[in-house]
């Protein structure tokens, strides 16, 4: 052992201390970090850490939020970003509280683990000389001989599953007894589980992805990493190994509140999509029903889905009448009746134009806020759109499907020189300013917004939050108690040898807090008279 | 779809409950009052003792009761009448809140739990009948006034602040999973501030005992090392329960969102309060942590689900939903 070499003589110190070295260093930390009390401040410090990820915004969670706090709050924003306040959950910081927690964990569990296999094979200590000493006892006397009483004692713990001690010499007249060993298996199994959950959580995120895409009614979807809206995935994700699963929603059934009054009237009350799905390419068609709370499976893919809105089809044609294509163009909500924004990009059009604008399902024009929704359903809709022409896609940067880039493009003035937009009710068609030809607004479909998530660390977290459960309700119900019976014989007290009185004293100590150790003890002299008098009897 | 007359009962319910919960709050209050002044008056009988027989050491205040009975005669035990009226109040209460829960349920055809107004309705129904089923089993006449005024004032700030009309739910909110997660998140709930409400208990007591001074409605409650067993107990049948509620939540959010932990504020708090508790089981397992540090844990963990409820769910969420303008 290093430590216990000698100091080295070329320091001359007159105070001359026990040097630790580096080993001793190590072992001194590493009895700190898996005590009890570091384990609690660990506990309390992670309580606190977890707080500032429910006060500001997080990136995990929602980006554009951040985005928007950090405007509204430069220095502020600046700071927190500093220290990883919106991302607290994949801070520094937090990681080192949650790390420092689990080596503790396993630097706990792994001596206890030695400790109480070794325990459950020992025998269960010898009774104290003093049982009134102990924290809870009973007596009783009995009219049999010590041998009958000790007899029913050890039958009444054997019944109630504590381990006897065996019977020594010089000791026949008492009994030492042990049981609730499952009290400590349940904290080993709940401490154990802990580790396996935070294992399964890390499992999830390091082979997990999340997707999102939106599909109209119509369309068909075929899960490609290419062919997702976002994809975010883990840092061992394979791409390639991505589900190669179809969907082509049929149909969208969303229904909003009519009736009630308040702030309930145009809340949504159904929401399900009825799909047609392949596991693969060339695979079996299926119709099935995906809704809230009623997600699909391919695999290990789950899919989701979370939102929904308006698509408008439409079909543009140039001044000479020739087709320029027909777009289904999905329009995202704005506010709960259904406000929503899109453009309508035309790349064939010489030079290229684009729509943006907003499609309203129950339009009303308001006197100062223009056109507005008034409920979320396709009561009266209408679609008002504003015409832009020039370069679609600057620089052929990639950019969002849901609004038109202007860097490159100049509003279309009407004749008399205004830049009021375009109305357009379905079915109707409308002559584009300045003979560029016609935009005919052909239906309404909705789409529903798909998550579509893979997480490898799913059923091994819900498999380990179960088994945790187990163990902390065994470790919190048992209780772990030692029992001693002791009879004494008082000799021949009456002439009659039938008439022994033989007293019984039982005693316990328990682990930790049991209130009804009292009443364990008065029940085990009841059943242990009761054997007797029966015993007696017959 | 709402059957207006069935809600417009259970709000009447719910305004009967808060007026019989007040009527067993001053009979607890009685109760406190009756049984502390003759604890007190035995109590000071003893110390009087104490004083004529102990001549410089004292004596353990229990021999000397002993004492006490060859020398004076103690006075007869309190009358516990106003007690057994605050009791009997506190059942019909409990009926009371359970008809208005259940009115509640039946006027939306669905588990009264969808909203903050319902949910508290629910905590509160399940501490009333949590407490009067303890109290009918064992004598929990002291703890009476402590569990009818937090239902009160809850009951009070859930009618005059977060009333919500009944009404359906919203389709994410339609699942099995929320009525398994939420009605054991207000059973847990209701244990925790039981739990709460005896931890402050001990700290008083314990305080005042420190002090000397130990005024009558704390002499009214039992000893310190009982109350401290006590609550010990309550939290160790709510943990767990609060265990189920975050495993069921995180099952619930998955089948809902696609994910089951995203650390949004309501899932943050729900894992900050598991932590706050297990810290106290902890604590009380820790040598060198005294049991009265320890039970601040538990009271802390109970000022988080205060805090769950009421900040993070009108608060946070109001945020969120400013920022989506
Ligand atoms: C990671 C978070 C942890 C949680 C949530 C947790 C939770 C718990 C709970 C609820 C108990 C039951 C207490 C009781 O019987 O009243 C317990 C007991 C125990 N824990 Fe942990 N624990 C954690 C980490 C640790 C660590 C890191 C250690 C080791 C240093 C540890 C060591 C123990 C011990 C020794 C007991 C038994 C106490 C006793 O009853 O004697 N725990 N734990």
């Amino acid at each position: 052992m290093t430590d216990t070499r000698k100091a080295p003589t070329r320091s001359p110190d007159p105070i001359i201390q026990p040097r630790l070295g580096v080993v001793g260093w190590l072992r001194w930390m590493w009895r700190q970090l898996t005590s009890m009390r570091t384990a609690l401040m660990l506990l309390m410090l992670l309580a606190v850490a977890a707080v500032p990820g429910s006060i500001w915004p997080q990136r995990s969670v929602d980006p554009p939020r951040v985005n928007q706090f950090v405007r509204d709050n430069p220095t502020l924003g600046e700071w927190l970003d500093r220290f990883g306040f919106f991302d607290v959950y994949s801070s520094p910081w937090f990681a080192a509280i949650y790390l420092l927690l689990m080596i503790s964990l396993i630097g706990c569990i792994v001596p206890r683990a030695g400790v109480h296999w070794r325990a459950m094979r020992a025998q269960p200590p010898r009774a104290p000389r003093n049982l009134t000493r102990l924290e809870s006892h009973a007596t009783t006397e009995l009219a049999a001989d010590p041998e009958v009483v000790l007899e029913a004692a050890r039958t009444a713990l054997g019944r109630r599953r504590l381990r006897l001690r065996r019977v020594e010499d010089g000791r026949e007249h008492e009994v030492a007894a042990e049981g609730g060993y499952l009290r400590e298996t349940g904290n080993l199994v709940f401490h154990i589980s802990l580790l396996a959950v935070i294992v399964s959580v890390a499992v999830g995120h390091l082979w997990g992805w999340r997707a999102e895409v939106i599909i109209s009614e119509g369309e068909t979807f075929i899960s490609q990493a290419g062919r997702y809206d976002t994809l975010q995935t883990g840092p061992w994700v394979d791409e390639s190994s991505i589900d190669p699963f179809s969907l082509h929603l049929d149909r969208l059934d969303v229904e909003f509140e009519t009736d009630a009054g308040g702030a309930q009237f145009g809340a949504p009350r159904l929401f399900e999509a009825t799909v047609t799905t392949t596991d693969e390419p060339g695979a079996p068609e299926e119709q099935q029903v995906l809704g809230v709370n009623n997600p699909l499976h391919f695999g290990g893919t789950s899919v989701f889905l979370l939102g929904n809105g308006y698509a408008t089809v439409t079909s543009v044609t140039d001044g000479d009448g020739n087709p320029l294509g027909t777009f289904t163009t999905p329009f995202l909500p704005q506010d709960d009746n259904y406000y929503s924004t899109g453009a309508i990009k035309v790349p064939a059009a010489e030079p290229q134009l684009g729509f943006y604008g907003a499609f309203l399902p129950t339009l009303r024009f308001d006197e100062t806020a223009g056109p507005v929704s008034d409920f979320p359903g396709l009561v009266d809709p209408g679609l008002v759109l504003g015409l832009f022409e020039g370069t679609l896609f600057p620089g052929g940067r990639p950019q969002s499907v849901y609004t038109l880039d202007t860097a490159e493009m100049e509003q279309i003035r009407t004749s008399d020189g205004t830049t009021s937009g375009l109305l357009l009710r379905p079915g109707e068609s409308t002559e584009l300013p300045g003979d560029r030809g016609t935009l005919v607004f052909e239906d309404v479909v909705r789409w529903g917004g798909l998550v579509v998530r893979h997480d490898p660390g799913r059923i091994p977290v819900l498999i380990s939050s179960i088994v945790l459960l187990g163990g902390l309700v065994t470790m919190l119900t048992v209780k772990r108690r030692r029992v001693f019976v002791r009879v004494t014989d008082p000799g021949e007290a009456g002439a009659e040898p039938g008439a022994r009185h033989t007293g019984l004293m039982v005693a316990g100590l328990t682990k930790g807090t049991d209130p009804n150790l009292q009443g364990y003890l008065d029940a085990l002299v009841e059943d242990i008279s009761a054997a007797v008098a029966t015993k007696d009897s017959e | 779809m709402t059957n207006q007359t069935l809600a417009q009962a259970s709000d009447i319910a719910v305004w009967a409950t808060m007026v019989l919960t007040t009527l067993a709050m001053l009979a607890f209050a009685g109760h406190l009052a009756v049984t502390g002044t003759r604890t007190r008056e035995r109590t000071s009988a003893t110390a009087r003792t104490e004083h004529r027989t102990a001549a410089g050491s004292a004596a353990p205040s229990g021999s000397s009761v002993a004492v006490l009975a060859t020398e004076e005669p103690a006075p007869p035990p309190p009358s516990r009448r106003w007690g057994v009226i605050g009791l009997q109040l506190t059942l019909l209460a409990t009926f009371g809140l359970v008809a208005g829960v259940a009115l509640r349920g039946l006027s939306v055809g669905r588990a009264p739990l969808g909203n903050m107004y319902e949910f508290a309705l629910v905590a509160m129904m399940f501490t009333l009948v949590v407490y009067s089923a303890w109290a009918l089993r064992r004598d929990r006449l002291w703890l009476g006034l402590f569990v009818t005024l937090p239902v009160t004032l809850v009951l009070a700030a859930a009618k005059l602040s977060w009333y919500t009309e009944a009404s359906q739910l919203m389709p994410s909110l339609n699942s099995i999973w929320l009525v398994i997660h939420v009605t054991v998140a207000t059973l847990s709930v209701a244990l925790f501030t039981i739990g709460c409400v005896l931890a402050l208990l001990y700290l008083a007591k314990d305080r005042a005992e420190a002090k000397g001074q130990v005024p009558g409605w704390l002499a009214a409650l039992p000893g310190t090392s009982s109350l401290e067993r006590i609550t010990y107990g309550l939290h160790i049948v709510a943990f767990p329960l609060w265990t189920f509620t975050l495993i069921a939540g995180a099952i619930w959010a998955e089948q809902a969102w696609g994910r089951y932990w995203g650390w949004d504020p309501k899932e943050v708090w729900t894992f900050v309060i598991w932590v706050v508790y297990a810290a106290y089981l902890h604590a009380r397992a820790t040598s060198g942590w005294t049991a009265r540090k320890a039970t601040w844990l538990a009271v802390a963990g109970a000022g988080c689900i205060v805090i769950n409820y009421t900040v993070v769910n009108t608060f946070f969420v109001g945020w969120h939903s400013y920022s989506g303008i």
